[in-house]
């Protein structure tokens, strides 16, 4: 595939059950994305590089092999809604959520805090096509500096986000991005920190 | 061949009339959509997971109900996954089961529970039995020589 930049997206899924996990990666990989399927939160915290034992938690610790950049960089993370573990975590790539129960204000829920999509189980070939622009948005937004807002404000942040998915651009001074461009995973009763609009991703973590 | 007409014919006739008697939805027919060269055995695989995973379940289910102190949130949590997974796979009356299942669940009461296992236990058995037949007419098909329809 020539340079790594053209190389597949990566999605890492996290879905407890076996058989979705299977489905999901199908569908996955039937839409061309590199798949990586954990059966937990903390797996894919782990894979991230965001669950550690050592001190300083950083995104790029799991990323300092060469070898492993390419394979490991994650540009999606798509999880089903009840993964405990994933709390407390911020990510710095689109997060998409499924959930077999049709719970308008779930779904609601789950976008104002960040979610870039909420999807009905079964997940189908349809829902995975729309994967690939929320990766887009964030590529075009790459480079950018941003800084981050305080708490109170990601969840305005996140309703102005869901208006704005239809926009190119996004207005800088609306977004936040973590010192480390970091969003918080999402968890049943937790809220996401909404900064993925525009994230400059630390080095390492994915090729552009 | 004539062989393989009849096969196909056959074949055809029961996976219809496993839809029209609700054995199966929609989603099954999805997850023939995902097999091809490159994955084959996709369907017999996701459904051989739900099979194992479905039979661990309901032991789980008859173990926990049978206890003298029921657990039913561990009992709402196996059918909660039971009806995800049939849901999945387009088993679409044990999913349904599942449901009627929850309610008993959440009045916590035994005896609806028990009764509502052994109705899952009964759609589940005969939608295991239903797909395994559906495979054999599938490998009898292709052992004809005849390839299996796209859906």
């Amino acid at each position: 595939m020539g340079l790594a930049t053209e190389s597949k997206f990566h999605v890492l899924a996290v879905d407890d059950s076996i058989i979705d996990r299977k489905l999901i990666e199908r569908l996955l990989k039937t839409s061309s994305f590199q798949v990586t399927a954990v059966d937990s939160g903390i797996k894919a915290l782990e894979f991230l590089g965001l669950h550690e034992d050592d001190e300083q938690i950083s995104p790029n610790k799991a990323f300092t092999s060469p070898m492993n950049q390419q394979e490991m960089a994650v540009n999606l993370i798509i999880t089903d809604y009840c993964m405990p573990g994933m709390t407390g975590y911020d990510l710095d790539i689109p997060v998409v959520i499924m959930s077999s129960e049709n719970v308008p204000s779930r779904i609601n829920r789950c976008l104002e805090e960040g979610a870039d999509e909420f999807f009905l189980k079964p997940v189908r070939l349809s829902d995975v096509n729309k994967l690939k622009p929320h990766i887009m948005k964030r590529k075009n937004l790459d480079g950018e500096n941003l800084k981050r807002e305080t708490g109170q404000e990601q969840a305005l942040e996140g309703l102005e986000v869901i208006q704005s998915l239809q926009q190119e651009a996004v207005a800088p001074q609306k977004q936040g991005i973590g010192n480390n461009n970091k969003r918080k995973a999402m968890e049943l009763e937790e809220a996401l920190s909404q900064d993925h609009r525009t994230r400059p991703r630390c080095s390492g973590l994915t090729v552009i | 061949m004539a062989a393989v007409i009849q096969l196909q014919r056959q074949l055809l006739d029961y996976t219809t009339s496993l839809y029209n008697e609700a054995y199966l939805d929609g989603q099954f027919t999805q997850l023939q959509q995902l097999q091809d060269e490159s994955n084959p055995d996709f369907v017999v695989e996701v459904v051989s997971l739900f099979f194992e995973d479905s039979q661990r379940l309901l032991d789980d289910l008859t173990a926990t109900l049978n206890q003298q102190v029921v657990d039913f949130k561990r009992v709402d949590a196996h059918v909660h996954q039971l009806k995800g997974s049939s849901s999945s796979i387009g088993a679409q009356r044990v999913q349904r089961a599942c449901i009627v299942f929850r309610n008993y669940c959440e009045q916590q009461n035994t005896e609806g529970c028990l009764k509502c296992l052994q109705q899952v236990k009964n759609e589940y058995y005969l939608v295991k039995n239903k797909l395994e037949t559906l495979f054999k007419l599938e490998q009898q098909l292709v052992a004809a020589g005849g390839s299996i329809p796209m859906q």
